[in-house]
């Protein structure tokens, strides 16, 4: 994989092999890899098949994160909760149309995501030291990778798809009879709070807060919002693999039930 | 307890060279370097080395170990099994002077070129006054040792020698942002000279460098990271753009 332009450089030290490391170098990125196509995967499927996303019940009302805010005429009656802007879509077009492409840019240029798979898809470079197979490198300095400058704005977008995931948690919690309490509640609060806390924790977050003065000491309250975001931040890696995690649970969980696969444990109601 | 390990040491120069087998006695309690030393004194008199503090704060003796850039006397020979044949060769980013000495000038010049801190043009020596909570995040990164490991390990330089050039690297981006968050410097134009001189646009933020700092610098998250979103600042987001010209927003 070495190149004459890299560890071959002439007046370099000549050594044949492209690397000498000798532990394995190649699970994390392996793993990465594994993982963020299973995700993606399982996010295609279920957004194109658009079944079981919501259930509705006497005390609950459990709305999958990959189908919020559902907003057309093709959603299932109840899972409307902003109302329906579009008429009905056609198959294969995801419900969500409104929301995923931006919650798709928010991971896709997150600082920790950009590791991941720059490392896993991109080989550049596959791991420390061993050398990438690309000829040439730009980086992040051209179009399309210097698009990964408006990472805060997919921020901004970010909260407020939070603020309506928030929503779907709460509004589920009632049912048509009235207010109810299950195990449904856990998995979509739990999701909630671990969406929040990954969107927090985002670079672009720790930045708006206060990042950007020098003067800590004159913006106590923008110190203090900055410390939490850099608190969430040292976690950003495993906030974005557990997110990842807890939205396939809580839409798997809401397929299983919808589809009455299992029930739903009920605490109340 | 002592025992006898295998190690391939690369000799040569800038003519050729290639990895030489050794059997070294290791002690407990030593590191790499102290191993070195020893094959120096028994066996290979002529072998290079840079080394000086032995206590990981002189930035000197880096090297590649099992193709990891580290530091020699910070690598614990515990931390490999006595059956383990240790390889070691000098970074393999810079041109080679002698067997582990590399010719590390390359960050010399890159070093020269950041403009110096700037003082307010109001304050004398002796005037300066800053609050604790303002100059911590740029003492974080004064702990560089600059043993060039960030440097070495940085695929951008590593990988691509053209890129000397246009890239400063890990090492020198941290110094921007200790200069640009530094709450006295008065330069203003930092990002600008971020993104045009040291090519800040060109990392990838594959976090190489931080893994690799034996001071545990967080080089990506604390300081190129900061310094991309400062770049986004001056040079890509419109609303901050006009936010400053119609006056909502100090530069």
């Amino acid at each position: 994989m070495a190149t004459e332009n890299g560890v071959d450089t002439a007046g370099r030290a000549s050594i044949t092999e492209p690397t000498l490391r000798t532990d394995r170098w190649w699970i994390a990125p392996l793993v990465t890899f594994l993982g963020l196509s299973a995700f993606v995967l399982y996010g295609l499927i279920r957004t194109a098949t658009q079944t079981n996303y919501f259930v509705e019940g006497a005390g609950f009302s459990y709305l999958s994160p990959f189908a919020s805010p559902c907003v057309t005429d093709s959603c299932l009656p109840g899972s409307s909760h902003f109302g329906t802007w579009f008429g009905k879509f056609p198959a294969m077009v995801p419900l969500a149309i409104v929301t995923l492409p931006f919650l798709l840019g928010f991971r896709l240029t997150c600082y920790y995501y950009r590791k991941a798979y720059y490392r896993a898809f991109w080989l550049s470079p596959p791991a420390c030291a061993v050398p990438e197979p690309h000829g040439t490198y730009t980086g992040e300095t051209r179009f399309p990778l210097i698009m990964q400058n408006a990472h805060r704005y997919f921020f901004f977008m970010a909260v407020i798809i939070s603020l309506v995931n928030t929503y779907d948690a709460v509004k589920a919690f009632h049912g048509t009879e009235g207010f109810g309490f299950g195990l449904g509640n856990v998995v979509l609060v739990g999701n909630v709070l671990l969406l929040w806390s990954y969107t927090l924790g985002c670079h672009s977050c720790r930045h708006i807060t206060a990042g950007r003065i020098n003067h800590f000491s004159r913006h106590p309250v923008r110190y203090w919002l900055y410390q939490r975001a850099s608190w969430l931040n040292g976690r950003h890696m495993q906030l974005a693999w557990t997110t990842l995690g807890t939205l396939v649970f809580t839409d798997a969980y809401i397929a299983l039930v919808s589809s009455g696969t299992i029930n739903d444990l009920r605490f109340i109601g | 307890m002592s025992y006898q390990a295998d190690f391939k040491v690369w000799r040569g120069d800038t003519d050729g060279g290639d990895l030489a087998d050794y059997t070294v006695e290791v002690n407990e309690g030593e590191v790499l370097l102290d191993v070195i030393h020893r094959l120096q004194a028994t066996q290979a008199p002529d072998l290079a080395v840079r080394w000086n503090c032995k206590a990981g704060k002189c930035g000197s003796c880096s090297a590649e170990v099992n193709g990891k850039p580290s530091l020699l006397c910070m690598t614990r020979m515990n931390t490999f099994v006595p059956e383990e044949t240790v390889t070691v060769t000098p970074l393999r980013t810079f041109p080679v002077v002698r067997d582990l000495v590399t010719d590390v000038s390359f960050n010399y010049k890159k070093a020269l070129q950041i403009p110096a801190f700037a003082p307010p043009k109001d304050l004398a020596p002796g005037e300066y006054r800053m609050a604790q909570v303002d100059v911590e995040r740029s003492q974080e990164f004064r702990k560089c040792i600059e043993c060039f490991l960030c440097q070495t390990v940085c695929h951008v330089v590593r990988d691509h020698d053209d890129n000397k050039t246009a890239f400063a690297g890990p090492r020198f981006l941290i110094r921007a942002a200790e200069l640009d968050m530094h709450p006295l410097d008065a330069r203003t134009d930092r990002a600008e000279f971020a993104r045009d001189e040291q090519g800040i646009g060109m990392c990838n933020i594959t976090k190489c460098c931080t893994e690799v700092c034996p001071e545990h610098i967080k080089i990506t998250d604390n300081a190129i990271i900061p310094m991309k979103e400062r770049v986004v600042d001056r040079k890509y987001d419109p609303l901050v753009w006009l936010g400053s010209k119609i006056g909502l927003r100090k530069s």
